[in-house]
């Protein structure tokens, strides 16, 4: 410090600490919505944990007597379940992946502002019409007598899916394809949405500089385009996947007692049989397959924050 | 023929684009039709006749509007009750560093992380332990739940995007917190909480598999009427009010739309 | 609405800044300083980025807790008060003007807070003495960068404040703007007289606008004075490379003479006014502004008693007003000059040997304990 006219320290008073009224803000915020989710979500986790040891009836009460065959009796009953659950799910995530990918890019990128909107509405307003109706409206698209099934039958399309299995005997209804084509509609939605989210973010400038650099079109998407929307993919998936392997709804109105899938079987144990430890139990490791599966699937792909 | 060719291949993304939205709409076209149909029997899968019967009389049906009604309270009560928390955890998420902030984001988002079906096996069983009869009250408390974290993500989201500085700005121009909340913050943030609130309501309104694990007898939302109509028979009135609430959908969002922009461009 | 403010002026606007300081942590933002903004000037917070001067702004204005020191405006200890109990209004950086609200509800912001009556004549007023009158009615984002700094500086100063704190307000703005609306601040600077606290980066638009200008350097005030004080007695080196630009040449004391101090460096024998060495050190930095630095062929004659240093230009780029020159030193440094386009000589082309000589009393010392290049943009941080 040289010719500065001021700039010494006379004398450091430090001031008093604010009172801790506003370090105890946020505590405060947060309070009543972590209650709420403590109370009625993580406490009936534990709950389930514990009911899936018990054993007894509904007459006679239960008791906690950590009968751990719950589980392997309910594995080997139900293992063909989770088979299917997982199966439809990650086909019907794939398939969702497929069809809104090309639709999430067409509104970010190929979609005049007039009608990036009408097609955003469009998306978004089946969300407000039930969709156990909109499922059941399937059940006559795809109808026996309807034109999907005229129409594959012409083409003999239908043979290559009864030889792969997909369906049986020349239809749709009550085949897992059936399931796997309602899953793919329901959850549609929540995979084009975090997809034109990521999207509507590219720079289209990137795309020039990318074709200024010798890229391709395709090339340009690979490199580029894909890579920056991974983010949406991963989100989208994840928004996909996770609901569609715990759904019953599909499996029950488009699918026979042949294509049942866990969220099937938890709730006939829980509210047909009442059998509580088996659907405790049921559920327990479904949760805990899939929070298997989104951990690893997160690893991989690199993404941690989404919320 | 090969113009043809290469006019495809050139709007090959835009054809799968538009594929993939009729695909999105088709049901809803389904729907639409069939609330004219004139079903020969109980169910209303195959085309019989053109009749407007269901639209005249769309509470013809027993129990239906009922259910209807019923699902309506329970969405505007879970929507109120979830805004309210979720809003208030998504400031303190977005505005502040305090210990066990990690802990507290994974806690909101963990039920986004579940599938439905063990929420509501978990959540009857604790009510069932609890001896809490299932209703109304059972109901709500699950719908909360499961909206809270949706309210969190989308308000959360719109609050790290405002400018901290429009809050200092309040403050330096002689408002006082209170004041700031409410003529700056709150105003600011409205879009992301109307945003959580919309979605709120659509997904209580639509909600099954939660409520069909924690509702009572007489506790009969319209997806359960819906549900147990599918099983003994479906009115054509349920295509009425599946349409009706497609088209208040759209028209809803589009005078909104036409409002926001409007605003913009006269202001 | 100009005699109103100047009535808020005349209520007494000293800042004085006592020991005040921040850390964040280890992290040390401010260093704790003294400082005094007389009441009615237009002061200058000058440095780069991350030296400390927004922080020292917005513990003035209440928006960040200082750790140490207090706060004083006309002679009242704010330092406790929140920010809207101040009588301080701030320009932000950006502007941070509400974009929900219109022209005239962000000018009218603070007098509604305060309860204050018959709030449209004065909003009116204001936005007229700003020039916005026909946009009353629009939203922030329909206005240009301009405009949107208009308003930002009405709905500060129409709450009367005593001080008035502006945060890099230019910073969003291009070039051309920038200089017409440094001459239209301070032209309602001097109007209203209120006292102006002004952070910014720019060390023109600091010349231009303010009287007095802080330079801060790693959350200290490097050094403080009148503009044109500063420009010609840098008091560090970081002040001589921040401030314009300067040629630094190490050299050693070797005698004095007649108020001079001799001095060699390299090869050559040079001279500067002892008053205008800010160190005793035998080892210096001998300071020379490129302007003052006159450029000629080798074979020119130099008049006795200039500082002469002999060369080879390096490289010459003509900008208009002038050409500046580069020039390596028999010294071994590369030394910038600046000539005025008034008779170029067109043999100063790269390669070509030249003599450098100015007056000896445009030099200024440096203690050489300091690194050469502090402020220049290329030190380490």
């Amino acid at each position: 410090m040289t010719a500065t006219a001021e700039a010494a320290p006379t004398q450091v008073i430090p001031l008093q600490d604010r009172p801790p009224r506003r370090r105890l803000t946020p505590y405060w915020l947060l309070l009543p919505g972590l209650a709420w989710l403590v109370v009625f979500f993580v406490v009936p986790m534990v709950y389930q944990a514990s009911t899936s040891l018990q054993t007894g009836s509904l007459e006679q009460g239960f008791q906690l007597t950590w009968h751990f065959s719950t589980y392997w009796d309910a594995l080997s009953e139900y293992k063909w379940h989770f088979v299917r659950s997982f199966g439809f799910s990650a086909i019907a995530t794939l398939l969702c992946l497929a069809i809104g990918y090309p639709l999430a890019y067409t509104i970010a990128f190929k979609a005049s502002k007039r009608w990036r909107n009408v097609i955003l509405i469009l998306v978004i307003a089946p969300f407000f019409t039930s969709f156990l109706i909109r499922t059941l409206a399937w059940k006559t698209i795809l109808s026996d007598s309807g034109p999907v099934v005229e129409t594959l039958n012409a083409l003999h399309l239908l043979s290559l899916t009864d030889a792969i299995g997909l369906t049986t005997g020349q239809r749709l209804l009550a085949t897992p394809l059936a399931v796997i084509c309602g899953l793919t509609y329901n959850f549609l939605p929540f995979m084009i949405l975090p997809l034109y989210t990521s999207l509507e973010r590219i720079d289209p400038r990137l795309h020039e500089a990318a074709g200024d650099l010798y890229a391709r079109p395709f090339t340009t998407f690979r490199k580029v385009t894909f890579p920056i929307s991974l983010p949406g993919v991963v989100a989208g998936t994840l928004l996909t996947f996770i609901p569609a392997s715990g759904d019953y709804i599909n499996a029950q109105l488009l699918g026979s007692p042949s294509e049942q899938m866990i969220g099937n079987a938890i709730q006939k144990q829980f509210l047909n049989v009442l059998d509580y430890p088996t659907a405790a139990a049921l559920s327990f490791i479904l949760m805990a397959l899939i929070l298997g599966m989104v951990t690893v699937y997160m690893r991989k792909a690199g993404t941690e924050e989404l919320v | 023929m090969s113009r043809i060719v290469k006019w495809v291949r050139a709007h090959l993304v835009v054809l799968a684009g538009v594929l993939a939205l009729a695909y999105l709409v088709l049901p809803n076209l389904v729907v639409l039709a069939f609330s004219f149909n004139k079903p020969n029997g109980k169910f209303n899968y195959e085309w019989n006749e053109f009749s407007t019967d269901a639209w005249t009389d769309p509470c013809g049906v027993a129990d239906m509007c009922g259910s209807l009604s019923l699902s309506l309270q329970i969405a505007v009560l879970a929507t109120i009750g979830a805004t309210v928390l979720g809003t208030m955890v998504a400031f303190a998420l977005a505005r502040y560093r305090f210990r066990g902030r990690g802990g507290a984001t994974g806690l909101i988002f963990l039920p986004m992380a579940m599938p439905e079906v063990v929420m509501a096996a978990s959540l009857g069983t604790l009510f069932l332990n609890m001896r809490i009869p299932f209703g109304f009250t059972t109901i709500l408390i699950a719908h909360v739940m499961f909206c809270l974290s949706f309210v969190v993500t989308a308000v959360k989201a719109r609050v790290m995007s405002m400018d901290p500085r429009l809050e200092q700005a309040a403050q330096d121009l002689y408002a006082t917190p209170v004041q700031t909340f409410l003529k700056v913050t709150l105003p600011l943030a409205a879009p992301g909480i109307a945003a959580g609130a919309l979605l709120s309501f659509a997904l209580s309104f639509d909600d099954f598999i939660i409520t069909q694990f924690n509702s009572g007898p007489t506790t009969v939302t319209f997806p359960m009427f819906v549900w147990g109509a599918s099983q003994r028979g479906i009115p054509v009135q349920v295509n009425v009010i599946g349409t009706a609430m497609f088209l208040a959908a759209v028209v809803l969002t589009v005078v909104g739309q036409w409002v926001g922009n409007r605003r913009k461009a006269q202001a | 609405m100009t005699e109103q403010l100047r009535e808020a002026a005349t209520a007494g606007g000293d800042v004085r800044l006592t020991g005040i300081g921040k850390t964040y942590g280890a992290f040390t933002a401010v260093q704790p300083l003294d400082l005094t903004v007389p009441q009615g000037s237009f002061f200058a917070l000058l440095g780069a980025s991350g030296c400390g001067k927004t922080t020292t702004l917005r513990m003035i204005a209440g928006l960040e807790e200082p750790t140490s020191g207090t706060v004083l405006i006309g002679g009242q200890d704010v330092t406790a008060l929140p920010p809207y109990k101040r009588p301080v209004n701030t320009v932000f950086q950006s502007y941070a003007l509400f974009p929900h609200l219109d022209i005239f509800e962000n000018v009218a912001f603070g007098l509604r807070r305060r309860g204050k009556k018959d709030v449209k004549k004065q909003v009116e007023e204001m936005l007229e003495l700003v020039e916005l009158g026909p946009y009353a009615r629009r939203k922030p984002h329909q206005l240009s960068g301009g405009q949107q700094q208009r308003v930002a500086v009405a709905r500060a100063l129409i709450n009367h404040p005593q001080v008035l704190l502006l945060d890099e307000p230019l910073g969003a703005l291009d070039l051309k703007l920038r200089r017409q609306m440094q001459l239209e601040l301070k032209r309602i600077q001097t109007e209203v007289g209120i006292t102006f606290v002004h952070v910014t980066h720019d060390q023109e638009e600091a010349m231009t606008m303010a009287d007095t200008i802080a330079v801060m350097n790693g959350g200290r005030v490097e050094q403080l004075g009148a503009p044109a004080d500063l420009y010609e007695n840098p008091g560090s080196t970081f002040v001589a490379n921040f401030l314009g630009q300067s040629n630094l040449i190490p050299a050693e004391v070797t005698g004095s003479a007649d108020g001079s101090l001799l001095l060699s460096a390299g090869g050559a024998r040079l001279a500067m006014p002892k008053a205008r060495c800010a160190t005793e050190a035998s080892s210096v930095y001998l300071g020379v502004r490129p302007e003052k630095i006159t450029i000629a062929g080798a074979d020119s004659e130099v008049a006795e008693g200039r500082n002469r240093i002999t060369g080879t230009v390096v490289d010459s780029s003509f900008i208009g007003v002038s050409t500046q020159y580069v020039v390596r030193a028999e010294t071994g440094q590369e030394l910038a000059v600046f000539e005025q386009n008034m008779d170029r000589d067109t043999r100063l082309t790269p390669g070509a040997p030249v003599v450098l000589h100015w007056n000896p009393a445009h030099s200024f010392g440096l203690d050489a304990a300091q690194a050469i290049d502090a402020g220049t943009g290329e030190a380490a941080a």
